[in-house]
């Protein structure tokens, strides 16, 4: 090949890879075949923050204080020490519970364990992992560099580094099942779901959790319904409760390809802090982009032959020149 | 003989000694972070894992450190071997600005020690455009270093050493080609995942390692340009227009294509009002624009080209351009949301002047003592 088609091959080559040569674009991922979850139902979340410390007594985490209130846990949002956190949204007089307007309402923050996560794919020493059959991302310490780039790739800013310890690592909710801990496996359920009074954070398999929010959402409001607690298939107890409006929104049936955290609530989820996500997932195309570039080291390894050769015959044109 | 030579002049200058005390202030809070940690020297948080040393010593780092891949693709693959006097420098300014970019991400590194990982086989993580990025960066500077050693060799004489290296040189030097295309690619294959966090202005998706590469090309060619246009003002030398010309006019072709891929992006996918929306990201896009602009006007006409002056400011507003689309796309316009905001400390940045400080007391020790710069320019 002359030099001149060699170039031009390998720049179209280039562009129809950097275009995201659609052939091998790669789908968001699917939920894990056993994938576990929670529900969050922010309409029957009272904020107590139960939930926040039983979290920090799973995962041995020193609780938040301020002031002089030493009751609670007072942590304001995620950070080293806090992996799970109830925020409020306030408007106007914040008097009515649940109203987008003069009203306030509860959200809570943690990972929300995706289907395709960012976090994921975008570590560079496989330090992050979805597991293969329940979908919970847990982390290695021991394989973790720091360079805290999970920390840019999740949509939800949940993993957390601690930046005050000179041999700080990453922390983030591992459902419960981080080794060590291993309630899952020993076939107990969350923290956060065991203790909540009131079921607003429910355990259970994705499928399930999705049943029961679809279940929810398709009740009247003012109809009364049997709420469970602890896990949706082997409840700990049941209280029974008027139905409000709910939106219709399961929050991580779809969202940047789904989460087994699920959220429903009877406000817009934006109001409630959620980002903007379309429902192809980021890391799905980051990895299109980086394989159709470096599929099997195909294209490197091509344009490496062909620059050699290049490079090979101008050195020893050079050389010759100057004889 | 050869045609280069060290620039016999005194080392210890008051600007070096300026240069080294910046240097220790670095080296000071540096020691601060490795026994207290980032957070007590950087105003890193919760929102914003990279702030100024993972943007400017890497990201933008790299970038102006992307002259000796410019002329290398220059001399080696396109042959235009004219361009030879100008290889060593920009070699020399090449291999320091990504040893740098290299030392920047380790000390930015959280967990340092462990470091090693990113080398087992088992360990890495081919989806992450990261692994990448840090696998080919370190090849890169190993690269650089054989390309850079005949300097040394010729230095201290090493005659038989240097002709078996010249054997395998072009090897070296393809590889030294398609690293940075690789990797400086694979920097902006980086803010895809960052999803909606990057400003839609700034979030190309598939686009973006395109236009990664792409300001990675001209910044290459103008810090070339730079230093050349630099030193034929500062020291008074002669220009070395007739290569300049050439180079502006590939750094004329790079701007072009690089605004009509940034701009029929916004086209495409509808983004083009955001330009006009009246807020600092549309201001900071019109100032991008317009150091983009600038220079590929002024390198447009024929007296432009040919005038060491303008020459300067064109690569100036160049290099101005692609390392504030840069910042804009990681930093600057970079909104994790959550109230969460970031700005350097002042601990913080003295650590990346202190960075700076010391890569060019060692390229001006460099170029003083070692056969570094070709003779006809300071004859
Ligand atoms: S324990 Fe339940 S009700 Fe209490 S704050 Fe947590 S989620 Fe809300
Ligand atoms: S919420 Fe963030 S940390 Fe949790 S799995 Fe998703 S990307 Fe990873
Ligand atoms: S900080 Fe650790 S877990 Fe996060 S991306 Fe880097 S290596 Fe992976």
């Amino acid at each position: 090949m002359k030099r001149r088609d060699f170039l031009k091959a390998s720049v179209g080559g280039t562009v129809v890879a950097l275009s995201g040569g659609s052939a091998i674009a790669r789908p968001n991922l699917e939920p894990a075949p056993e994938a576990i979850g929670m529900l969050y139902d922010s309409t029957l979340c009272v904020g107590c923050k139960a939930c926040v410390s039983k979290c920090k007594e799973v995962n041995g985490m020193p609780p938040t204080i301020r002031g002089e209130d030493v009751q609670y846990d007072s942590a304001l949002d995620l950070s080293p020490q806090t992996l799970n956190v109830i925020k409020v949204y306030r408007d106007g007089k914040a008097e009515v519970k649940d109203s987008e307007t003069n009203g306030f309402a509860f959200e809570k923050r943690s990972c929300m364990h995706c289907v395709d996560p960012g976090c994921v794919s975008a570590c560079p020493v496989t330090a992050l992992i979805r597991h293969e059959q329940t979908g919970i991302v847990t982390y290695d310490a021991d394989a973790c560099i720091g360079c805290r780039t999970c920390m840019t790739g999740c949509p939800y800013n949940v993993p957390q580094f601690d930046y005050n310890n000179p041999f700080g690592e990453i922390h983030k909710c591992q459902m419960c099942n981080q080794a060590g801990v291993e309630r899952i496996d020993n076939g107990m359920i969350t923290g956060c779901a065991e203790v909540c009074p009131t079921g607003a954070t429910l355990f259970g398999s994705r499928e399930a959790l999705l049943e029961e929010a679809r279940r929810r959402m398709a009740l009247k409001p003012g109809e009364s319904y049997m709420y469970p607690r602890g896990d949706v298939r082997d409840p700990i107890s049941s209280h029974e409760r008027a139905v409000p409006s709910y939106l219709q929104h399961i929050w991580g049936e779809k969202e940047a390809g789904g989460t087994n955290v699920l959220h429903i609530s009877s406000i817009p989820f934006d109001k409630l802090g959620m980002p903007p996500l379309p429902d192809r997932s980021y890391a799905s195309i980051s990895e299109t982009m980086q394989h159709s570039l470096y599929q099997y080291l195909a294209l490197p390894a091509l344009a490496l032959g062909g620059l050699t050769y290049v490079i090979k015959r101008n050195v020893d044109d050079d050389e010759g020149g100057e004889k | 003989m050869s045609d280069y030579q060290p620039l016999e002049r005194r080392v210890i200058t008051f600007p070096f000694i300026v240069l080294g005390i910046i240097g220790l202030i670095g080296l000071y809070f540096l020691a601060h972070r490795f026994l207290f940690g980032i957070g007590s020297v950087t105003n890193l948080n919760e929102g914003y894992p990279w702030g100024i040393w993972v943007v400017y010593d890497i990201v933008v780092g790299t970038a102006l450190a992307c002259g000796g891949y410019a002329l290398a693709i220059t001399v080696y693959v396109l042959n235009k071997g004219k361009y030879h006097p100008l290889v060593r420098a920009a070699l020399l300014a090449s291999l320091l600005g990504y040893t740098m970019g290299g030392i920047g991400a380790f000390i930015d590194m959280g967990r340092w020690w462990q470091f090693y990982n990113v080398l087992l086989p088992w360990q890495m993580n081919f989806n992450a455009a990261m692994l990448e990025v840090a696998l080919c960066v370190m090849a890169y500077i190993i690269v650089l270093f054989i390309e850079f050693s005949p300097v040394v060799l010729e230095r201290f004489g090493a005659r038989d050493l240097m002709k078996k290296l010249e054997k395998v040189l072009f090897i070296i030097l393809a590889i030294g080609v398609l690293l940075p295309t690789m990797h400086q690619s694979s920097l902006g294959t980086m803010l895809i995942v960052m999803g909606y966090k990057v400003h839609p202005l700034w979030q190309s998706l598939h686009l973006q390692p395109l236009l990664a590469l792409l300001t990675a090309l001209t910044m290459g060619f103008s810090i070339v340009v730079f230093e050349s246009s630099l030193s034929a003002v500062g020291f008074r030398r002669t220009p070395e227009t007739p290569l300049m010309t050439g180079l502006s006019k590939a750094i004329v072709g790079l701007i072009a294509l690089y605004l009509v891929i940034r701009f029929g992006e916004l086209l495409f996918r509808g983004k083009l009002g955001l330009i006009f929306a009246g807020d600092l990201p549309s201001l900071m896009f019109i100032i991008e624009t317009a150091l983009f602009v600038f220079p590929l006007v002024v390198l447009l006409s024929e007296k432009g080209r040919k005038n060491a002056r303008t020459l300067l400011y064109a690569a100036v507003a160049m290099l101005f351009a692609g390392s504030l689309y840069r910042f804009n796309a990681f930093l600057i316009m970079y909104n994790p949301g959550h109230g969460y905001s970031y700005f350097p400390s002042i601990p913080e940045l003295m650590v990346t002047l202190g960075i700076v400080a010391i890569e060019i007391m060692i390229f001006l020790y460099v170029i003083k003592r070692f056969p570094v710069l070709h003779r006809e320019e300071h004859a």
